[in-house]
């Protein structure tokens, strides 16, 4: 407990920290301002032209995730960047674009105009985070792009195809850390009941295992085995049985 | 008298035990030994066509000579001993309105097939039967019955009406070979007048004879099978009667309900059902008629088996994302891992001689194969050899292995499903069923000389018993589809 409300503190301080720094940028720009504003004007020399520069750290991100602007210009009376309006003539800022964006900044003085771009690339379509996206369209998405994993008769080894395939689905789940997901393990008609569920307990394991090897947390993961309980198919035919022996993945909601 | 444990007295019978058996018999050989032996046997198919085509007609020959049920293996329960004659006329009746008819017909043919099942008979046909039906001890001829046709060399009879709502039954087993003191056996019986206690009785009245004349072990008429069936639309736990009658259904999950095992005391069955966390050893109290907590592991949990001190519960668990054998004490409490290998691990079930031992199935080796172990895990032998081997049922006096095998499995290999019966000291086995459909989850009746299992000889799987020996089959169910049998303990 006491620990905890340490690191509560901390935060706190922290925060005030960054406040009060937050506070005297601001109040030192305002001050630059002033004195751009209140420059003498006697003898107006002829001011070189503004220089300008702007870049974005980093220039990929994933939806709803931040990205630092940094500018910097010399000599520049009026600068804006398209996206953000006026600005100072050197600073940076967190910026959140839901897509792909080109900032562009233009520094403007008697002189002449200078321009920078800095291209930020967001890597995933889908808005920051889950709330506003109903369970139906994730558990679609799960269902569309989750590819279940094939076994052979009696055997619960993932054959180098399926490792594949749990690639793609690790990538697909890495993506979308919020979802959590069932591994049922399923067995085709032949053999004996009990034994089929202790292989399918064995086969929804082994794609687990993958999985985390891939990085996925075990958290988001549950088994359980069917055996021959649950068939996808009921005809007695190999290509039927072949449908049967799987590890099928299941959005839990 | 009747019972000599382990010796059949049939000497053509043995040999037709011999035919059929030698070339099947794997007596102790090592699993090496039956690899090599197979060997030799793929490059003498051609010699053993006709050797198994000589053996068939010698098996003819003999069966025909013999005419008699089939005593492969010694079970040690007086099972293919000479079998007691026993004359069984239809009990007397004392009243004779249409309710004491109906409840004498249910009662006369329930303790006919009791005794008839029992194995350890040969039923006087009734057509031999002198015309004078005895109801009471001063109406019994004996010479009417032990001289031919009849011969027999015991008469069960009695009387049988209602008083005042009650089914009141009078019974004797008398010896006609003594006519000094011939009765063996006297019982009263009285119960409301129902047709469940009119068979009730019955049993009652049988399980005295069985105990009497069967070598001092109880008979098995009054005891209960637990079973699964989807006849209410999803797998549930159901109940019945030995001899498939007063079929009841127990639990009502909703979703799948398996692996029924009632406790040796006959209190509580264990099963296995899906629940929010997955695969769970579920209670059902039959003294409470609901289900009772009972704790819940990690994994997938199933296939629970009652030490038959009712101590202990071994079962298969998934929890560390590698199924094994565990045990964990029958009040709930920590378990402890039993196994601890690579592949499925599932189906134990407890020596009940001496709860010192497990047998199980396990799928190391790839195909099923079963083993044995101590209780405690150390020890493990593999039993079977070859083929797909699950479901192993351990007999009550411990020397029997009952299981479900596809002994030659492969693409291409003829073979259903079968059940066996294994000696598990010297290894040797007896095929029970021959090919009639997928024979699966035997259990053994308390007495050892019956097997409960289920056949899909019929198209859909239904519930089967037989003795031990693969004769006297009866179908038990025929409502939907009826699956993994369990005998109670007495």
């Amino acid at each position: 407990m006491k620990v905890k409300e340490e690191n509560l503190k901390l935060t706190r301080n922290q925060w005030i920290r960054i406040i009060v720094a937050l506070a005297v940028v601001l109040a030192v720009g305002a001050c630059g301002k002033k004195k751009v504003a209140s420059a003498p004007p006697p003898p107006p020399p002829p001011a070189p032209a503004p220089t300008a520069s702007l870049t974005a750290n980093p220039n990929t991100i994933q939806a709803g995730q931040a990205s630092t602007l940094t500018w910097r210009t010399d000599y520049a009376t009026d600068v804006t960047i398209d996206q953000l309006g006026k600005v100072d003539p050197s600073g940076s800022r967190a910026v959140t674009p839901a897509e792909s964006t080109t900032y562009h900044l233009v520094a403007k003085n008697d002189s002449g105009t200078q321009e920078a771009t800095a291209r930020i690339t967001v890597v995933s379509s889908p808005p920051p985070p889950p709330p506003q996206t109903s369970s139906g369209t994730d558990e679609q998405l799960f269902s569309e792009n989750m590819k279940d994993v094939f076994y052979d008769y009696d055997s619960y080894d993932i054959s180098a195809q399926y490792q594949q395939v749990l690639q793609a689905d690790a990538r697909f789940l890495q993506q979308h850390p919020n979802m959590k997901f069932t591994i049922e393990g399923h067995c085709d008609e032949r053999g004996s009941t009990e034994y089929n569920l202790a292989l399918g307990d064995n086969r929804a394991n082994a794609a687990k295992q993958i999985l985390a090897q891939l990085g996925i947390s075990s958290d988001r993961m549950r088994t359980i085995s069917y055996g021959k309980e649950k068939p996808f198919c009921t005809e007695s035919n190999e290509s039927c049985w072949q449908q049967n022996r799987r590890a099928h993945f299941v959005y839990q909601k | 008298m009747g019972f000599s444990p382990g010796i059949s007295r049939c000497p053509a019978l043995k040999r037709v035990i011999k035919a059929e058996l030698s070339p099947r018999i794997n007596a102790g050989a090592s699993t090496k030994e039956a690899h090599a032996k197979q060997g030799r046997n793929f490059g003498e198919l051609g010699s053993m066509k006709r050797y198994r085509a000589i053996l068939l007609v010698l098996f003819v020959l003999f069966a025909i000579a013999a005419m008699s049920a089939q005593d492969w293996i010694r079970t040690g329960t007086g099972l293919g001993v000479e079998k007691v004659r026993l004359a069984v006329p239809d009990f007397k009746l004392v009243t004779t309105d249409t309710g004491t008819q109906n409840l004498s017909a249910i009662f006369n043919v329930t303790l006919w097939n009791d005794l008839q099942t029992a194995g350890i008979f040969d039923m006087v046909s009734k057509s031999f039967y002198p015309l004078a039906v005895p109801g009471a001890p001063q109406e019994v001829h004996l010479n009417d019955w032990s001289s031919p046709p009849p011969n027999a060399s015991m008469l069960a009879f009695g009387n049988l009406g209602i008083q005042g709502g009650s089914l009141n039954v009078q019974g004797w087993l008398y010896d006609t070979k003594n006519p000094q003191s011939p009765q063996v056996l006297g019982k009263q019986y009285r119960e409301p007048a129902t047709d469940a206690n009119a068979r009730l009785i019955a049993h009652r009245f049988a399980d005295e004879i069985i105990l009497r004349l069967g070598g001092g072990i109880a008979g098995v008429a009054e005891t209960k099978l637990y079973f699964v069936s989807n006849r209410s639309g999803s797998k549930e736990i159901w109940q019945m009667d030995y001899d498939g009658a007063g079929q009841k259904q127990l639990t009502h999950q909703g979703s799948i309900a398996l692996s029924p095992h009632v406790s040796p005391d006959g209190t509580r069955v264990a099963y296995s059902g899906v629940t929010k966390e997955g695969w769970q050893i579920l209670m059902y109290s039959l003294e409470l008629g609901r289900p009772v907590s009972f704790q819940h592991f990690g994994g997938d949990n199933y296939s629970p088996a009652w030490s038959s001190d009712g101590q202990t519960i071994a079962f298969s668990s998934s929890r560390t994302g590698n199924t094994e054998i565990y045990s964990v004490s029958s009040t709930g409490g920590s378990a402890r891992r039993l196994t601890e290998s690579k592949g499925p691990d599932v189906s134990p079930t407890w020596n009940p001689k001496t709860n010192a031992q497990i047998a199980w199935v396990a799928g190391r080796t790839g195909l099923p194969q079963i083993y044995t172990m101590a209780s405690d895990g150390t020890n493990v032998v593999r039993v079977t050899d070859q083929g797909y081997a699950v479901s192993p049922s351990w007999s009550p006096n411990g020397q029997f292995l009952a299981f479900a095998w596809i002994r030659h499995y492969g693409p291409g290999a003829p073979g259903a499903s079968d059940i066996y019966v294994m000696d598990v000291a010297s290894k040797q086995w007896a095929q029970l069923t021959h090919e009639e459909g997928r024979n699966d989850f035997p259990s053994w009746s308390p007495d050892g000389r019956h097997i409960v299992f289920q056949s899909s000889r019929t198209g859909r799987v239904q519930i089967y018993s037989m003795l031990a020996d693969g004769s006297e089959v009866r179908q038990l169910t025929t409502a939907g589809e009826n699956t993994q049998p369990n005998w109670s303990f007495k």
